[in-house]
C-alpha cells in the first residue's frame, strides 16, 4: 500500500524528523488560505498522486504570491496529471500540498529498503539527489553507499555516520543526518513499511544550514496492516484501479492488462505462466487474474464477471491446477457463471489435479459448448487461435 | 534417498486441530508419512485423529522424538510459530501461510541464525517425498517416485512441470517449494545444495518467477559447486514493471529482476534453461538424455 507525499512529510513529522512548513488543500480557495496560513513570501504548490515523476510532468510550481497560489491550485486540481509512471490515461489530481519554498544548497538520496540478499532492512544512499537512484546506480555506481541493518540490535550511530561521511554530510550537518535516519529507520519499523524513500533530502536555509525532507516516498507491507490501523486509514482508494480494487473484495488478485485473451488461473505462478505461455503463441493476455486457493463457484462467477467488464476480451482461458482446489467445484462455477452471465465469449478451460475426472464430466453433461484443454500448451494455442478466428 | 524429510521423519503438525491441518494430516498418512502428533496451545492432553496433543513445541519434541514440523498457523502468528519451533530442535519446519508480514520474516531469519533448522517458506504447498512423507498441502498423488529434484517458488507451476514429467515418464526424489514471498526461510541455493548432496538425485529442476535476486544467485553457485546438471525457468515474461503478480516478492523492480533476464544469465552460467512453461518436462528429458541419467 503507497501514500502519499503529504502523508508521509506528517508521518515523518510525527518521528520528529524535519520537513517544509506546509498544509494540504482540495481547493483553491483553501490553498490560498493554507498559503497564508503558513506564511513566508515563495512556496511549493505540488500536485499529490501517487505515481512519481511529477515534477517533470508539471504537477509541481514553485510560485511568489498567494494569488498565484491559488491559480496554480486551480489548474491543477481535478486535471489529468500523465507522468512516465501513471501510463497514457494518468492520474487525477484530488489535492494539493503547499510549503515555504526552501533555498536549497545541496541534494542527497536517502532509501530506506528491504533488501531481498541480505534479507535485511538496508539504507542506500547518494550524493546524488533528485535524480532517480536506479539512474545513479547505472551511471555512477560507485556515488552509491549501502549500510545494512541488523534487526536484532537496530540502527547504530556509528553507521549512520559512515553513511553522512560518504554522502557529503559533515560538520553541523552529521549529528542532524544520525537524528534523522535513526528516526525514519524507526517510523519504518513501527509502521510495517516496506520503503522509505526521501528524493531529495535538501540542505537548505542561509548561513544556518539544516537537513530537510523535501520529498518522501513510502509503500507499506499489505500483510501487516491488521496491525497498522493509523496507515490503513492513510489508504487512498482512488488511486487504485477500481476493478482491482472490487477483485479483492472477493479474494481475487486481479491485474488489467492490454490484450484480448482473459485468464483466470489458479495460483500466482501458474497464473504468470499462463500469461507467457498466451504471449509465446503469439497472443496477448487481457490480465491477469488468481482465483486462489478454495474457489468456490461464486468466486468463479465472480472471476467471469470481472474478466468480462474488460470490453477487449475476446475468450477466456480458464487453466486450473487444483491442490486444495477442486476441479468439481471449478466447473460447477464455470457453468453458474455461463447461465448467469450469459456468457458470449468462447471458454477455453483445462483442468488438472484434485477431483480431475468430475470437473470434465461435469463440464461435458451441461450441454454449454466449453472447448477443453489437454494441457497447458494445448491451452494456450487453442485460445489463440480462437482470438484469431 | 531425499531431501528434507523422508520416511523416517517424525512430523508434528502445529495448529493440528484446525481444519486444514486436519485435512492434510490425514492425507499425509494415507501416503506414509510419519505424523505422531500435534500442538495447538491450550489443548494439551487431548488427542486428535488418535494422535496425541501437545501445548508447546518442545514438550511435543520430548514426548515424540518429532524432528520435523508442519506449521498451519494464520500468517499473524506465523513467524512466533516458527521461532517455537527453532527453540525446540525442530530440523524441518514448513509454514505453508500466505500473507505473513515481512518484517515478522527479517525478525525471524535473524533469530535463527547459527540455529539448525531448515525453515521454508511462507507461501508454500511445502516439501513431498513421494511414497515417504508430505509436509505442507500439496495435490500428493501427483507426485511420483524418480531421480529428479525440483524446487519452484510458486506452487502451482510446481504441479504444472511435475505433471509435465511424468506424462514422460519422469518422477521425483523430493519436491521442495521455497514460497512466493519476497523473504524466505529457505532460499534456491540451499535447496540445490542439499540436492547435490542427494545420492538419489540426479538431476535439478529449478523453477523461480520475476523479482529478487536468488534465482541467478542460485544458478551462479550451481556452475561453481554442482556435477548434476539444473533446469531453469523464470515465470513472468509477460509481466509488467512495478506490479506484484500476485505473490508477494514477484515483482518487477529493476531490470535484473525481469524473467527474460534471469533467464539469460541461467542459460549464460551453464543451465539447462526452458523458455516455455509448457516445455519444462520436455527440458529435463533432454537434458537426462544428453547426460545419460537413466529415464525412472
Amino acid at each position: 500500500m503507497n501514500i502519499h507525499e503529504y502523508q508521509a512529510k506528517e508521518l515523518l513529522k510525527s518521528y520528529g524528523v524535519p520537513v517544509p512548513v506546509g498544509g494540504v488543500a482540495y481547493s483553491d480557495q483553501q490553498a490560498a488560505q493554507v498559503a497564508e496560513e503558513i506564511g513566508g513570501n515563495k512556496w511549493v504548490v505540488k500536485a499529490q498522486i501517487h505515481a512519481g515523476g511529477r515534477g517533470k510532468a508539471g504537477g509541481v510550481k514553485v510560485v511568489d504570491s498567494i494569488a498565484e497560489v491559488q491559480k496554480t491550485a486551480d489548474a491543477m486540481i481535478g486535471t489529468h496529471l500523465v507522468t512516465h509512471q501513471t501510463g497514457p490515461e494518468g492520474s487525477i489530481v484530488q489535492r494539493v500540498w503547499i510549503e515555504q519554498a526552501s533555498d536549497i544548497k545541496k541534494e542527497f538520496y536517502l532509501g530506506f529498503v528491504i533488501d531481498r540478499g541480505s534479507q535485511r532492512i538496508t539504507i542506500i544512499a547518494s550524493s546524488e539527489g533528485g535524480m532517480e537512484i536506479e539512474e545513479v546506480a547505472k551511471a555512477t555506481p560507485e556515488k552509491i553507499v549501502k549500510e545494512v541493518i541488523d534487526p536484532a540490535i537496530g540502527l547504530l550511530d556509528f553507521q549512520c555516520r559512515k553513511v553522512a561521511t560518504a554522502i557529503g554530510l559533515k560538520g553541523k550537518l552529521m549529528p542532524q543526518a544520525v537524528k534523522l535516519m535513526k528516526s525514519i529507520y524507526r517510523c519504518m519499523r513501527d509502521k510495517d513499511a516496506l520503503q522509505a524513500e526521501i528524493n531529495p533530502l535538501a540542505i537548505v536555509g542561509n548561513g544556518d544550514d539544516k537537513l530537510m525532507v523535501l520529498d518522501a516516498k513510502f509503500s507499506f507491507d499489505d500483510n501487516a496492516l491488521y496491525r497498522q490501523k493509523a496507515v490503513t486509514e492513510m489508504r487512498d482508494l482512488a488511486e487504485e484501479d477500481p476493478k482491482e480494487v472490487e477483485a479483492s473484495g472477493h479474494g481475487l488478485n486481479y491485474i488489467a492488462l492490454d490484450g484480448n485473451i482473459g485468464c483466470i488461473v489458479n495460483g500466482a505462478g501458474l497464473a504468470m505462466a499462463s500469461l507467457d505461455a498466451i504471449t509465446l503463441h503469439g497472443g496477448r493476455p487481457a490480465n491477469f487474474l488468481d482465483v486462489g486457493g478454495g474457489a468456490s463457484p461464486e468466486k468463479v462467477t465472480n472471476a467471469c464477471r470481472i474478466v468480462l467488464e474488460d470490453p477487449n476480451v475476446k475468450c477466456i482461458l480458464v487453466n486450473i491446477f487444483a491442490g486444495i482446489n477442486r476441479c468439481d467445484w471449478i466447473a460447477k462455477g464455470l457453468i453458474q457463471a455461463c447461465n448467469s452471465l450469459q456468457i458470449k465469449v468462447p471458454l477455453i478451460v483445462r483442468l488438472a489435479g484434485t477431483n480431475v475426472e468430475e470437473g470434465r464430466k461435469i463440464l461435458a453433461e451441461s450441454g454449454l459448448s466449453f472447448i477443453t484443454a489437454e494441457n497447458l500448451d494445448d491451452a494456450a494455442t487453442k485460445a489463440v487461435e480462437t482470438v484469431r478466428g | 534417498m531425499s531431501v528434507f524429510v523422508n520416511k523416517n521423519s517424525k512430523v508434528i503438525f502445529q495448529g493440528f486441530t484446525g481444519e486444514h491441518a486436519t485435512f492434510h494430516a490425514e492425507d499425509a498418512m494415507k501416503i506414509g508419512t510419519n505424523v505422531v502428533g500435534g500442538v495447538t496451545p491450550g489443548k494439551g492432553g487431548t488427542t486428535h485423529l488418535g494422535l496425541p496433543v501437545f501445548d508447546t513445541v518442545a514438550e511435543a519434541v520430548a514426548a515424540t522424538g518429532a524432528d520435523v514440523s508442519a506449521v498451519f498457523v494464520p500468517p499473524p502468528f506465523s513467524a512466533d510459530a516458527l521461532m517455537e519451533a527453532v527453540d525446540a530442535g525442530i530440523k524441518v519446519a514448513v509454514t505453508i501461510a500466505d500473507g505473513v508480514p515481512v518484517h515478522d520474516m527479517i525478525r525471524l531469519q535473524r533469530y535463527r541464525t547459527g540455529k539448525n533448522t531448515i525453515i521454508v517458506g511462507p507461501n508454500t504447498p511445502g516439501i513431498i517425498t513421494p511414497s515417504e512423507c508430505k509436509v505442507g498441502i500439496m495435490p500428493s498423488h501427483i507426485y511420483k517416485k524418480g531421480n529428479i529434484g525440483i524446487v519452484s517458488r510458486s506452487g502451482t507451476l510446481n504441479y504444472e512441470a511435475t505433471e509435465q514429467m511424468a506424462a514422460l515418464g519422469l518422477g521425483i526424489t523430493t519436491s521442495v517449494g521455497i514460497g512466493g514471498d519476497p523473504i524466505n526461510g529457505t532460499d534456491f541455493m540451499t535447496v540445490l545444495r542439499a540436492f547435490e548432496a542427494d545420492p538419489e538425485t540426479e538431476i535439478v529442476v529449478m523453477i523461480g518467477e520475476i523479482g529478487g535476486p536468488q534465482e541467478v544467485a542460485a544458478a551462479r553457485w550451481a556452475k561453481e559447486n554442482m556435477k548434476k546438471p539444473v533446469v531453469g525457468f523464470v515465470a513472468g515474461i509477460a509481466a509488467p514493471t512495478g506490479r506484484r503478480m500476485g505473490h508477494a516478492g514477484a515483482i518487477i523492480s529493476n531490470e535484473d529482476d525481469t524473467a527474460s533476464a534471469k533467464m539469460d544469465a541461467m542459460e549464460a552460467l551453464g543451465l539447462y534453461v526452458s523458455r516455455n512453461p509448457a516445455h519444462i518436462g520436455q527440458t529435463v528429458l533432454r537434458a537426462m538424455k544428453e547426460n545419460g541419467i537413466a529415464v525412472k
